[in-house]
C-alpha cells in the first residue's frame, strides 16, 4: 500500500535520479546508459499505471511532498486528466527510448550519455509539470523540461544549433511571460497553490491585474506549444533534431503545453470568467481556425518528412486550443481526447520517419520511393498512422475530429467545422501523395510494364520495429475503446458550469 | 424469438474473407492454395449469408452489437430485407469473379497476383459490412475501407495511367465522404440523437425543411460512390483495373454500395414518408433523373467498351436512386430489387468485355465487328446481359423497371415516367449495335476468322452462368422481390 501511494512521488523522481546514474555510471561504461534509462522509465511507467488506477477506484489523490502541507509545501496533485496525460508521457517516453536504442548509436554515437541524461531529465521535467498542484513549481519544471529540449534538439546537425537558438529565445520569452502572469496572480492573491487560486479568485473577478496575468499564462503557454501565429520557433527545431530526439519532445512537448493551459483555464481559472466574463471564445476559436488552415497549407508545401509532419502539428495545437475554447463540455472532451490520439499519432509518424532515416539516411519525399516493398512492416505502421491523422474510423483520429466538429456544431461555430474537415482532406493529400510515390514510384513505367524494379526487404531493426508496431495497434485500440476512456477518464474531469 | 444461426453470424460474414487475407499472402508462393483460400473463403461467406435468409424472409430483423464508440452509438450490425439483398448479390457474386479472376490473372500473367486477392478479399468484407450496417456510423466505417482497400486494385498495373486513375478515384471518394457525407452525418447525429436506421425516419417533427434539404442535398453527393453527377468521373477513370476488379467493384461493390448507402439514407435516416410529405423527393429524382439522361448520352459516344459500360453504369446507379428517391412503396422496391437485376446483368458485360480483352486483346467496340463468329458464347452472353440492362424480357431488368415505373405512377411524378423511357431508348441504342455488329455483318466487314476461339474456361463459365441468372430472375425474382418487400414494410 505504502508503494503505491508513493507511486505518485516516485513518477518524477525515478527518472530525475536516474538521469544521475545515468551520467556517473556512462564515465565507466556507456553501454549501461540504456538499461538504466530503461527500467528507470519502465518504472514510472508502472506508476502511472497504478496511480491512474487508485484515481479511477477512489478519486483525485493529494501528495504532499516533504509532508509540508500547501500553501507553503508544494502538493502534487493527480485527478482524472493528469492521470491520463501522466500515461500518455511515460508510455511514449518508454516507446521512443526503445527506438532511440539503434537510431542514436548511428545518429550519435559519441553523445549516447549525454543524450540519454538529457532524456531522462526532460521525461522529468514533463512529468513534474504535468502532476504538479503549484503555479510556481510548474513553471520550474517548465523550465528543466525546456532547458534539457533545447540541448536535446542541439545534439542534431548544425541546422539543429540555429533551430535550437531559436527555440531558445522563443522558449524564454514563453516562460517568462508564463512566470510574469504567476507573479500577478501572487500578488494579487498570495498564493501560488492551484486549488487554493481557485477559490481565491472569483472574488476578484473585475481586477484588471487577473485579466492581464490570464492574458499572459495564456501567451506564454501558447508560445510553448506553438499556437498561431507564434509557432514561428517549431517546424527547425524538430526538424533538424536527431530523430530520437524529435520521437520524444514532437509527441510530448505541445501535449503537455496544451494539458497546462486546459489545466490553468479551468482549474485555476473558471469557465465563468474565461466564456461569460471575458467572452474571448470568439476571439481563440477563429485563431485556432486559421492555426488549423495555415499548418495544414504549409504541410502541402513541405518537401521533407518530417517538417511537413512538423506542420501538421501546428494544424493539430489548433484542433485542441480551438476545443477547449468552444465553451462547452463536448469540445473540451475531444481536445483533451485529441491529447491522447495526438500524441500517439504523432509518435507513429515520427517513428516511421526514424526508420526511414536510420535505414536510407535520407528524409525527403523521394525516400519514401517502393517503400511497401522496401520495408513493409514500417509501411503498415505508416499506413495506419496516416488513417489516424486523416481521421478514417475506426482509428482515433476519427473520434477526435467526431468529438470536436460536435462541439463545434453545437455552438455553430463553422469556421471551425470547415477547418477541421479541410485539415483532414489536407492530411489525406499528402499522405496519399507518399503512397504513391511508395507505391509508384517516383517516376511510373508508361504502359502496361508488370515488371517493377525488384527491390529487396530492407527492414528497420526489432527495437524499432516493436514499439511502431504498438504504437500503430495502439491507434485503434484507443479508437476501438473511445467511449470507455472519455467515461471513465475524461468526462470525470470536465469542469463544473461549463 | 431466437434466430436459428448464432447471434454473431453476420459478423462471422463479415470477417470470413478478412481472416482469409494473411492466409492468402502467406500462401503467395503457391497459386493453387492461394486461390483455393479465396474460394473458400467465398464459399463460407455465401454460407454464412445463406443460413441467415429464411430467417429474414420470415419478417424478422437480427441485430449484433460490437462495442460501444460513442453514448448511444456503437458498431451495430443489423441484417433485414435490403441488407440481405445486397448481401446476397454480393457474396454470390464475389465467388464468380474469384473464378473468373483466377482465369484472367493468369491469363495474361499479372504481376502481384497475391497483393491482388489480398485486396479483392479485404474489399468485400468491407462490401458486407456496409450491407450489414445497423446504423450511419458502422455504414461510413465501412465504406471508408471499402475506398482504401480498393485503391490498390484501381491502381494495380502501377504505370502512369494507373497513378491518373488511382488519383482521381480517392480524391472523388475520400473528398466528399469527408467534405460532406461526415459533417451531414454529426449533424444528423446533434439533431436526431441517434444514427441508427428506422424505416419511419429518425428526424424529429420539428426539423426545418431548409435543413432537411441540405442534409439530403450533401448525403447524396457526398456517398459518392454512387456516381451522382456531377460526381461521377472517377467511375470511368477507374476503368484502367484489371477487369475482374471492374466487373466485380466497379459494377457491383463499388458502385452499389454507393446506392445502398444513399438507398439506406433515403429509407432509414429521412423516412420516405417524410421524404413524399416535404416534397424532397421531387429533388431527389431531378438530380437523378439528369444524371440518368447525361450519362446515356455520354454512353453512346465512347468507343472504348468498358468506358461504355462504365457510363452505362453512372446511369443505371442514378436509375436505382430514381426508384428509391419516389418515395413509394413500388419505387422502392423497384429501385432495390434493380441493384440485384443490374448486378448480374452488367457483371455479365463486364466479363464478356474482359473475355474479349483475354482473347483478343481488343478493347475499342469499332474492332468489334465480326466478332460474334470467333466468340458466340460470350457475345451471346453479352446479348442477354444488354437485355437485362435495357429492361426487355425475358430478362430480370423488366421486373424492376417495370416496378419503378409503376413507383413513379403511385407518386404522382408524371414526368419521371419519360426519363424511365427516354433511357430505356438510349440503353437499347448505345448496347444492340455492339451485338448486332458482332453477328450480322457481311465478309467484309468482319475482322474476325468464323472459328470458334474463346477466352480460358475460368473466364467463359462465369459469364454464362450469370448471362443465366440475368435470365432467370426474369421467371423467378421471388427471392428478391420479397426481400425488396421486406425492407419497405412499415411497422
Amino acid at each position: 500500500m505504502i508503494a503505491s501511494e508513493q507511486a505518485v512521488a516516485l513518477m518524477v523522481v525515478l527518472p530525475l535520479l536516474s538521469a544521475l546514474v545515468i551520467n556517473m555510471a556512462g564515465w565507466f561504461d556507456r553501454r549501461l546508459c540504456f538499461p538504466i534509462a530503461l527500467f528507470a522509465l519502465l518504472g514510472s511507467c508502472c506508476s502511472a499505471f497504478i496511480t491512474v488506477s487508485r484515481v479511477i477506484k477512489s478519486g483525485v489523490i493529494h501528495y504532499r511532498l516533504g509532508g509540508w502541507a500547501p500553501p507553503m509545501g508544494i502538493e502534487y496533485v493527480v485527478d482524472h486528466l493528469n492521470a491520463l496525460v501522466l500515461v500518455i508521457i511515460f508510455v511514449v517516453s518508454l516507446l521512443a527510448l526503445l527506438f532511440s536504442y539503434k537510431s542514436i548509436q548511428v545518429e550519435l554515437p559519441e553523445k549516447i550519455l549525454q543524450f540519454y541524461t538529457l532524456y531522462l531529465l526532460l521525461v522529468a521535467g514533463l512529468a513534474g509539470m504535468t502532476i504538479t498542484g503549484d503555479a510556481f513549481n510548474l513553471y520550474v519544471l517548465m523550465e528543466i523540461s525546456a532547458l534539457t529540449s533545447y540541448a536535446l534538439i542541439a545534439l542534431g546537425d548544425k541546422r539543429a544549433l540555429v533551430a535550437s537558438f531559436n527555440y531558445i529565445i522563443l522558449g524564454t520569452i514563453g516562460a517568462s511571460l508564463y512566470l510574469l502572469g504567476v507573479g500577478h496572480l501572487y500578488i494579487m492573491t498570495g498564493s501560488l497553490n492551484m486549488a487554493d487560486l481557485q477559490t481565491i479568485l472569483p472574488a476578484l473577478l473585475d481586477a484588471r491585474a487577473i485579466a492581464v496575468a490570464f492574458v499572459l499564462v495564456m501567451g506564454g503557454v501558447w508560445v510553448k506549444m506553438a499556437f498561431f501565429p507564434m509557432h514561428g520557433w517549431l517546424p527547425n527545431a524538430y526538424s533538424y533534431a536527431p530523430s530520437s530526439t524529435s520521437c520524444l519532445v514532437a509527441p510530448l512537448m505541445t501535449k503537455v503545453s496544451v494539458y497546462i493551459m486546459i489545466r490553468m483555464m479551468f482549474s485555476v481559472f473558471n469557465p465563468n470568467y474565461i466564456f461569460v466574463y471575458l467572452d474571448w471564445g470568439r476571439l481563440v476559436v477563429p485563431l485556432a481556425t486559421v492555426a488549423i488552415i495555415f499548418g495544414s497549407i504549409s504541410a502541402l508545401a513541405q518537401k521533407d518528412l518530417r517538417k511537413m509532419l512538423t506542420y501538421i502539428i501546428v494544424a493539430e495545437v489548433g484542433y485542441m486550443v480551438g476545443g477547449a475554447w468552444l465553451a462547452n463540455v463536448t469540445g473540451l472532451t475531444g481536445a483533451i481526447y485529441h491529447i491522447l490520439a495526438d500524441a500517439m499519432m504523432t509518435l507513429c509518424l515520427f517513428m516511421v520517419v526514424g526508420a526511414i532515416i536510420y535505414k536510407l539516411k535520407d528524409s525527403s519525399m523521394d525516400s519514401m520511393e517502393f517503400i511497401f516493398r522496401r520495408m513493409p512492416v514500417t509501411s503498415v505502421v505508416f499506413v495506419i498512422g496516416a488513417f489516424a491523422m486523416i481521421g478514417i474510423p475506426p482509428t482515433c483520429g476519427f473520434f477526435s475530429k467526431w468529438y470536436l466538429i460536435s462541439g463545434a456544431i453545437e455552438t455553430s461555430q463553422w469556421h471551425y467545422i470547415f477547418a477541421l474537415l479541410f485539415s483532414s482532406l489536407v492530411n489525406a493529400f499528402v499522405f496519399f501523395r507518399l503512397f504513391e510515390i511508395g507505391f509508384f514510384g517516383k517516376k511510373p513505367a508508361d504502359g502496361h510494364d508488370h515488371h517493377a524494379p525488384e527491390i529487396a526487404v530492407s527492414e528497420a531493426p526489432v527495437t524499432m520495429l516493436v514499439p511502431m508496431v504498438l504504437t500503430a495497434l495502439s491507434l485503434i485500440a484507443i479508437g476501438i475503446y473511445t467511449n470507455e476512456i472519455v467515461t471513465v477518464l475524461i468526462t470525470k474531469t470536465l469542469p463544473v458550469g461549463l | 424469438m431466437h434466430p436459428p444461426f448464432p447471434t454473431a453470424t453476420p459478423l462471422l460474414a463479415i470477417c470470413s474473407s478478412l481472416v482469409a487475407v494473411p492466409l492468402i499472402a502467406l500462401s503467395g508462393k503457391k497459386p493453387n492454395l492461394r486461390e483455393f483460400w479465396t474460394l473458400l473463403a467465398g464459399a463460407i461467406k455465401f454460407c454464412l449469408v445463406i443460413s441467415m435468409a429464411g430467417w429474414i424472409l420470415a419478417g424478422n430483423t437480427h441485430t449484433f452489437e460490437l462495442w460501444q464508440f460513442l453514448p448511444g452509438l456503437s458498431i451495430k450490425l443489423t441484417v433485414d430485407g435490403f441488407g440481405m439483398l445486397f448481401a446476397l448479390v454480393a457474396s454470390s457474386l464475389w465467388i464468380l469473379t474469384s473464378v473468373y479472376s483466377i482465369g484472367y490473372m493468369r491469363g495474361l500473367n499479372e504481376h502481384a497476383q497475391t497483393r491482388y486477392f489480398c485486396f479483392f478479399a479485404l474489399s468485400l468484407s468491407a462490401t458486407i459490412g456496409v450491407a450489414f450496417s445497423g446504423n450511419l456510423l458502422t455504414l461510413y466505417l465501412f465504406y471508408e475501407l471499402l475506398s482504401l482497400s480498393t485503391y490498390p486494385l484501381v491502381t494495380h498495373h502501377q504505370d502512369t495511367e494507373a497513378r491518373g486513375g488511382g488519383r482521381k478515384y480517392l480524391a472523388y471518394l475520400l473528398s466528399t465522404s469527408i467534405g460532406l457525407a461526415l459533417p451531414a452525418m454529426l449533424v444528423t447525429y446533434s439533431l436526431a440523437g441517434t444514427l441508427d436506421f428506422n424505416v419511419l425516419g429518425i428526424f424529429p417533427e420539428a426539423t426545418a425543411k431548409s435543413t432537411l434539404l441540405v442534409l439530403l442535398v450533401m448525403f447524396i453527393y457526398g456517398f459518392a460512390k454512387a456516381g451522382v453527377m456531377p460526381f461521377h468521373s472517377w467511375l470511368p477513370g477507374a476503368m484502367v483495373a484489371p477487369t475482374p476488379v471492374s466487373a466485380l467493384l466497379h459494377a457491383v461493390a463499388v458502385v452499389k454500395v454507393g446506392v445502398f448507402s444513399i438507398g439506406r439514407i433515403l429509407t432509414g435516416i429521412f423516412g420516405i414518408n417524410l421524404l413524399a410529405a416535404q416534397n424532397l423527393n421531387t429533388v431527389v429524382c431531378v438530380i437523378a433523373g439528369f444524371t440518368v439522361i447525361v450519362s446515356s448520352l455520354i454512353a453512346l459516344s465512347q468507343d472504348n467498351l468498358k468506358r461504355r459500360l462504365a457510363f452505362s453504369t453512372v446511369g443505371q446507379l442514378s436509375y436505382i436512386i430514381l426508384g428509391i428517391g419516389l418515395a413509394s412503396i413500388l419505387g422502392v422496391q423497384g429501385g432495390m430489387l434493380h441493384i440485384a437485376m443490374h448486378a448480374f446483368g452488367k457483371i455479365t458485360l463486364f466479363f464478356c468485355a474482359g473475355a474479349i480483352f483475354v482473347a483478343t486483346g481488343k478493347k475499342y467496340i469499332s474492332e468489334m465487328v465480326g466478332i460474334g463468329r470467333r466468340m458466340p458464347y460470350t457475345m451471346f452472353a453479352f446479348f442477354l446481359g444488354s437485355l437485362s440492362v435495357i429492361g426487355l424480357p425475358p430478362a430480370g431488368g423488366l421486373i424492376s423497371k417495370f416496378l419503378m415505373v409503376r413507383g413513379a405512377l403511385q407518386a404522382d411524378l408524371w414526368w419521371v415516367l419519360v426519363i424511365y423511357l427516354v433511357s430505356s431508348f438510349l440503353n437499347a441504342a448505345y448496347f444492340l449495335p455492339i451485338v448486332y455488329k458482332a453477328f450480322f455483318c457481311s465478309e467484309e466487314e468482319a475482322l474476325f476468322e468464323k472459328k470458334v476461339d474463346e477466352a480460358p474456361m475460368c473466364c467463359v463459365l462465369p459469364l454464362t452462368i450469370t448471362a443465366g441468372i440475368s435470365i432467370g430472375l426474369f421467371f423467378y425474382p421471388n427471392l428478391f422481390y420479397s426481400l425488396a418487400q421486406i425492407a419497405i414494410a412499415m411497422p
